[in-house]
């Protein structure tokens, strides 16, 4: 028992420890932006490799999950005789939902492990202490504007994901399934609300963005320098990313629609 | 110092450490303690670093060379006593403070440390785009003289996967004399090198610290090559300055300690076996996993 206790205990001091310099680092980030913003060469470097280079994955699962949501839409609504509102069921998914989680998720796996395993080895090969010594703040000129380029794909990531998507549904519904095109895209148009849906969508990528950057970024800064710590932070980035992408989401939607 | 002191008088204690220093020492290392856990790292040793010599701090692995440096570069913090690096106390100075003395320092890592997604003139620019507003016609200039000094001019396009690792320590070497600085710190410059690459650190390390006037701090324990160039040396076991002189005087040292480490001794005062119970009743225990 005693045992457990002394375990317990020092499991929750090493977890309040990690959160407090998790905190305290993503303090020093947000004001190493403003360092950043005179130098828009290396936010636009980090903004291609972290954003650009996500954007085949966000295009082909967009595309994947609106055609699927076009198929399943399509049998539910049919039942009802209400296929032309198609466009509607698959647009508020993607916009409310399906857009900013799984754009969040994908981005979580995609450019999150790479930042974690890029801070990462850079710290075990000691390129960060070289910074230092060289007196370059590495949260500065490597953290800030990985975090800024993280932050400001999100949404547009999510975007694309949901247009694409929308095209998905709409290349199953009124391509192989046979809803007039017209009731596809004027039902979305009528029935979308711009507040509701759409920036409320852009709000939760916004917030998925900041948390998937921090976590991606802390993680590497954090790592133990060893391969074996490298690959762990890498894992605990898209296992945490997941659950704070999937919690958050549940909080948000609970705050944003809650009154519907 | 003084006109700096009318500008900035909460620099005045820096003035008065400086005071205290031996006149020509340009690092010095007093009563320093430091630990990592319940481990002893360095228990109350103090060291002088005089100007434009090289000074050598020689030792078993896990003496704390390498912490020795990163204390003296002001990554690390330590417990008691005082570092200070041409009068300023490291571990007192504001974090603009720091830099601004870091970018009088040049360090030089065990595994070079470079910028794996820079090429070597890249790498070279690095401190110079980070810290001036010279045209890039000067800092190609100045890229090529540090490059042709480390004699890896022709090596300018290729990305550090594709250098050798004496080829990268001496880009990063380059690296580290890009803003002419008043000192340099080797950590570990021979490991791992072969003959030739060693020769030519060897011969690069003496010529900076000749024409340039650098101060150097090297920290090995590659006796021969490091006694060859040093000017004074430092041996340091289990926390403690075990013996100090010029490499004549550490050679003829009566001491067992550097006798053992000069002359690679596999035991002595500084053990081949790490701390264990007993030989025999450790491979009698049965039952236990280790």
């Amino acid at each position: 028992m005693i045992e457990f206790l002394q375990h317990l205990g020092k499991s929750t001091h090493t977890s309040f420890t990690k959160l407090g310099r998790a905190t305290y680092f993503l303090l020093q980030t947000v004001t190493g932006i403003l360092s950043v913003l005179p130098r828009p060469g290396l936010l636009l470097k980090q903004m291609y490799s972290v954003g650009v280079l996500s954007f085949l994955i966000i295009t082909i699962s967009g595309l994947f999950v609106g055609m699927v949501l076009g198929l399943q839409g399509y049998y539910i609504l049919s039942d009802f005789g209400a296929e032309e509102t198609l466009g509607v069921m698959v647009a508020a998914s993607l916009v409310r939902e399906l857009g900013p989680v799984v754009s969040a998720l994908l981005f979580a796996g995609r450019a999150g492990s790479a930042l974690t395993a890029e801070i990462g080895l850079m710290k075990a090969t000691e390129q960060l202490s070289g910074m230092e010594m060289m007196a370059v703040d590495p949260i500065k000129r490597i953290i800030s504007p990985r975090f800024l380029a993280g932050f400001l794909s999100m949404p547009l990531l999510a975007g694309l994901f949901s247009a694409v998507g929308i095209i998905g549904g709409q290349i199953v519904g009124s391509g192989l399934l046979g809803v007039d095109e017209g009731a596809y895209w004027s039902q979305m148009q009528a029935k979308l609300d711009f507040q509701d849906d759409i920036i409320n969508g852009v709000i939760k990528s916004i917030v998925f963005g900041f948390v998937a950057s921090w976590i991606a970024l802390f993680e590497g800064y954090d790592a133990i320098p060893t391969s074996e710590g490298v690959s762990r932070a890498t894992t605990r980035t898209v296992v945490n990313s997941a659950f704070s992408i999937l919690g958050l989401d549940f909080i948000l939607t609970a705050l944003m629609f809650g009154d519907d | 110092m003084e006109n700096s002191l009318l500008n900035f008088p909460h620099l005045a204690i820096y003035a008065m450490d400086n005071s205290a220093l031996p006149q020509n020492s340009l690092v010095s290392v007093k009563n320093l303690s430091f630990s990592r856990g319940n481990n002893k790292i360095f228990d109350d040793i103090s060291l002088e670093f005089e100007r434009s010599k090289i000074t050598a701090i020689m030792g078993p692995s896990g003496t704390g060379k390498t912490t020795l440096l990163k204390l003296i570069g002001g990554q690390l913090f330590p417990e008691l006593g005082t570092i200070s690096v041409d009068g300023n106390n490291v571990h007192r100075l504001s974090r603009t403070d720091l830099y601004n003395l870091r970018k009088r320092m040049g360090m030089l890592f065990q595994s070079g440390a470079l910028l794996t997604d820079m090429n070597v003139f890249d790498n070279v620019a690095f401190p110079l785009r980070e810290h001036t507003h010279l045209p890039e016609s000067m800092i190609r200039t100045l890229v090529l003289m540090k490059l042709q000094a480390v004699g890896l001019r022709g090596a300018r396009k290729l990305m550090p996967n594709e250098l050798s690792g004496g080829m990268a320590r001496r880009i990063a070497l380059a690296r580290a004399i890009a803003l002419d600085p008043m000192m340099i710190m080797y950590d570990e410059p021979f490991t791992g090198q072969d003959p030739i690459s060693k020769g030519a650190l060897v011969h690069l390390i003496k010529s900076l610290n000749t024409i340039l006037g650098l101060t150097s701090i090297i920290v090995s324990h590659d006796v021969q090559e490091t006694a060859a160039i040093a000017d004074y040396i430092y041996v340091l076991s289990e926390g403690k300055v075990v013996g100090q002189g010029t490499p004549k005087e550490i050679e003829q040292s009566e001491s067992d300690w550097v006798q053992q480490f000069m002359t690679g001794a596999a035991d002595g005062p500084a053990h081949f076996h790490y701390p264990a119970k007993d030989y025999v009743d450790d491979l009698l225990s049965t039952g236990k996993r280790y």
